[in-house]
């Protein structure tokens, strides 16, 4: 308790230090997160910030800064013009930053222009239906769309050519369904909407992550037909069945993690690296993820740049196909 | 009955002395933080998160911080509206309409006893539907889909020239011209940024905060420049009657404090809508049903009763989807939502058998911040027309620098305030013309929504008209918007005829 309020008035009263010297010791270390207070871009800064002091990685608390605005552009363009050889910088990210990056929703931005550190978990897609709907596997929902793409309506909590419309994509593609313009996609204000319009019978389908499905779940209220990872999720959640045990190869996870300016020192994004890596495999991350529903997912370093290129090289192909990118 | 028992027990989690210290001191921010322009409740609440997280508060007394200063910044809302003509956040825009009026003659204290009362009112009979209606209500806010909402937004439009007094043409355009702003940014539909000219922090849209401190708190210092040349409009023209309101307004306005309660709790409880709504729909009903006299929009104490006990009754509607389906009902309750679920508590169907602690106690603690507001609200209204003695010449910048500061607040970019001046200088032209400024702000609020709404419904039915009017909860909407645009076409020639025929008969 004594030490949250120190830690609190220190955040307070943090100020920039310089940029580190040879070996690369942190500072007074920033996190910006791309949105307002509340958000999951600000849920990763502060939760990880507080990891990253409490397992004493870094000296001082890390101060998160919130710099809201163009869905997580405005941040990305202060981090490349202004921030750009900042060590003691951090920035949250999420599929949604690649997914932007990916359709040019960031003008004249690009995803080498910062350095990608490294993911602390992720967010797994599902696709389910109201619990009174004929429809109970994910190959059933596709066939139905296959016979009359225009009956099934997906709702979805991101806008058009978001993560949520991409993932309907994804799997419509690995069942066999390539006409990516065809599909009926809705986008509403949050996962939250988007399963109060399928409950009340207004759409069809349902396609988000699994945090935002499982209080409906639980209620009995929604019945999901498939859950967009490589395997069957940890725990609970293990009663849903992956979209590729029932035959269809698609995967949409929705990582976390973080970037950083492109300018900073080889020796300092060794360190963040690793210290991503160390509150990622620590306890008590480990409690913040079954706390929070998120789920199993780890690519640091250059494994997480190749990552991201993917993503980004997947993204820019689906939304080239459903005229989102020319 | 259970409901009783539950309730008993939320008010054993609710009543330590700490939670009522912390219910004081919420209900205390949150009058500041709603008083101030740009900083309304959403942006209460969320500065306040930091602060529950760093005193390590547990779920109950976290949430009745938070809640407190919810529903303190909506009734904070309508001291800046009353006393200086600048909403001190956005459902508290109606209340200029009738508010300033009556500061202007003399009646500053009467409109902020009497909108403190509405207040408690509507956020009392709001929080008793909570505790009863709110499974039942949920099942009516799912047979919402876009059709229906398309339908709502456009009765709101259809009732839009009850806000204009005099020039009805000019509010037209006002709202037009919101209407168009609200196109800025990126489209949902189809990921299409449109009208931000390549500028990225257009791509979210313009906050509405930005445009309504733009418009009316730095187009009013604007205005007092233009006049500042030595004679300035001196404080002390503004007479001060007496800090109470008379028991007699209280009882004249009680029929439209009852009615608005009811309408502003429907549009709350509906996701989506929220509480601009419904204290919009409050009030244009009321000038509609009771405006005889052509009184509203000149100080008719109807007209801040009736939008005070809408937006506060949808402020306690609004927690109704949040917490039963876990979807928010307006900007407010987004951020309780993640503050929720930050706390580990999935709201949600569920929610109310596997966390019953959490909700009896938070609807408790909803009872005691009422209340609570009503005491510190009403007795300070002495304080608060201080304001009003304060020159001008310090006032108004007191303003600007409020203004500045809120909205910098809002998203930490100098971006916005450039547009917040771009809207100030509109919004001062726009005065010079004669233009009312509030259907630029619904234009904006609205606008976006019905169309997002529209586009939905196209969407579902592959551009089929029909789907707007194919369920009788939509046709029921429509025909009340056709009656809300036509009946005053008739209605007022055979007022107007009638007036004619007293004043010749005079």
């Amino acid at each position: 308790m004594k030490k949250l309020i120190a830690a609190a008035a220190a955040t307070l009263f943090a100020t920039f230090a310089p940029a580190g010297a040879m070996a690369f010791e942190p500072g007074n270390t920033e996190c910006i997160a791309p949105a307002n207070a509340g958000g999951g871009w600000d849920f990763t800064c502060r939760q990880v910030g507080k990891a990253l002091y409490d397992l004493k990685i870094v000296p001082n608390p890390v101060q998160v800064t919130n710099l809201a605005g163009g869905g997580g552009g405005v941040a990305f363009a202060e981090v490349v013009s202004k921030r750009n050889g900042d060590d003691n910088l951090i920035v949250a990210a999420s599929s949604a930053t690649t997914t932007r990056l990916a359709q040019g929703a960031f003008p004249g931005a690009s995803k080498d222009q910062v350095r990608w550190l490294g993911t602390i978990g992720a967010d797994y897609g599902v696709i389910a239906v109201a619990k009174d709907s004929p429809i109970s596997t994910l190959p059933e929902l596709f066939e139905a769309v296959k016979e009359n793409p225009s009956a099934v309506s997906f709702a979805g909590g991101s806008a058009v050519g978001g993560w949520d419309h991409l993932k309907v994509l994804i799997a419509a593609k690995a069942a066999g369904f390539n006409d990516a313009r065809a599909i009926k996609y809705v986008a509403f204000e949050g996962g939250g909407e988007a399963v109060t319009q399928l409950l009340g019978g207004h759409v069809q389908a349902f396609s988000g992550d699994i945090s935002e499905a499982k209080g409906f779940v639980d209620s009995g209220d929604l019945k999901v037909l498939a859950v967009l990872a490589e395997e069957r999720l940890p725990g609970e959640f293990d009663r849903f069945p992956t979209a590729k045990e029932q035959g269809i190869d698609a995967v949409g996870a929705n990582w976390r993690g973080f970037y950083a300016p492109g300018g900073m020192s080889d020796e300092a994004y060794d360190f963040w690296v690793e210290a991503i890596k160390t509150v990622y495999e620590s306890d008590t991350w480990k409690e913040v993820m079954a706390a929070n529903g998120l789920m199993p997912l780890s690519r640091f370093g250059g494994d997480f740049e190749a990552f991201v290129d993917q993503q980004i090289a997947d993204t820019e192909e689906l939304s080239r196909e459903i005229g989102l990118l020319q | 009955m259970d409901v009783f028992s539950n309730l008993a027990d939320g008010f054993a989690v609710a009543l330590t002395w700490q939670n009522l210290a912390l219910a004081l001191i919420g209900c205390f921010l949150g009058t500041i933080i709603g008083a101030l322009p740009g900083l309304g409740p959403s942006n209460g609440v969320a500065i306040l998160i930091p602060l529950a997280f760093t005193l390590g508060l547990p779920a109950t007394p976290a949430l009745i911080l938070l809640t407190s200063v919810y529903y303190g910044a909506m009734y904070g809302g309508r001291i800046s509206s009353i006393l200086l003509n600048i909403p001190g956040d956005e459902p508290a825009l109606m209340t200029t309409l009738d508010g300033y009026p009556m500061t202007k003659n003399g009646q500053a204290g009467e409109a902020l006893a009497l909108s403190g009362i509405a207040s408690f009112v509507g956020a009392f009979f709001a929080t008793w539907g909570l505790v009863f209606l709110a499974p039942q209500l949920v099942k009516v806010a799912l047979l919402f889909g876009p059709a229906e909402y398309f339908a709502l937004f456009t009765l709101a439009f259809a009732t839009l020239g009850g806000i204009a007094a005099r020039n009805q043409a000019k509010a037209v355009i006002a709202a037009a011209l919101g209407l168009g702003i609200a196109m800025i940014g990126v489209d949902h539909q189809t990921g299409v940024p449109r009208l931000t000219f390549g500028e990225i922090h257009l791509y979210e849209g313009i906050h509405f905060l930005v445009a309504i401190v733009g418009l009316f708190a730095i187009s009013e210092v604007l205005l007092f420049l233009e006049h500042a040349n030595g004679e300035a409009p001196e404080a002390g023209t503004t007479r001060l009657n007496r800090i109470t309101a008379p028991l007699s307004m209280v009882a004249r306005t009680a029929g439209s404090m009852a009615r608005s309660t009811i309408l502003g709790f429907v549009a709350g409880v509906l996701p989506g809508a929220g509480a601009s709504l419904g204290s919009f729909v409050a009030y244009t009903f009321e000038k509609r049903l009771k405006d005889k006299e052509g009184t509203f929009g000149k100080g008719d104490p109807r007209g801040v009763a009736a939008p005070e006990a809408g937006n506060n009754a949808a402020a306690g509607g609004a927690l109704v989807p949040m917490l039963a389906l876990g979807v928010p009902g307006s900007g407010t309750t987004a951020v309780l939502l993640a503050m929720l679920m930050a706390l580990n508590i999935t709201p949600g169907p569920l929610l109310f058998t596997q966390q019953p602690d959490v909700v009896w106690g938070l609807i408790a603690a909803l009872f005691i911040g009422n209340v609570m507001l009503l005491l510190l609200n009403v007795p300070m209204v002495g304080i608060f027309v201080r304001v009003l003695q304060v020159p001008t010449k310090y006032l108004m910048p007191a303003v600007a620098m409020v203004s500045f500061v809120g909205i910098y607040g809002l998203s930490g970019s100098t971006f916005d305030l450039l547009v917040m001046i771009a809207f100030g200088v509109m919004g001062y032209l726009l005065r010079k013309l004669d233009v009312p400024l509030v259907p630029v702000i619904l234009g904006i609020l609205l606008g976006n929504e019905m169309e997002k709404n529209l586009r939905r419904a196209l969407t579902i039915s592959d551009g089929d008209l029909s789907i707007l009017w194919g369920s009788p909860i939509a046709i029921g909407i429509w025909l009340l918007a056709i009656l809300g645009f036509i009946a005053p076409l008739l209605f007022g020639r055979l007022i107007r005829r009638k007036k004619a025929e007293v004043t010749v008969a005079r």
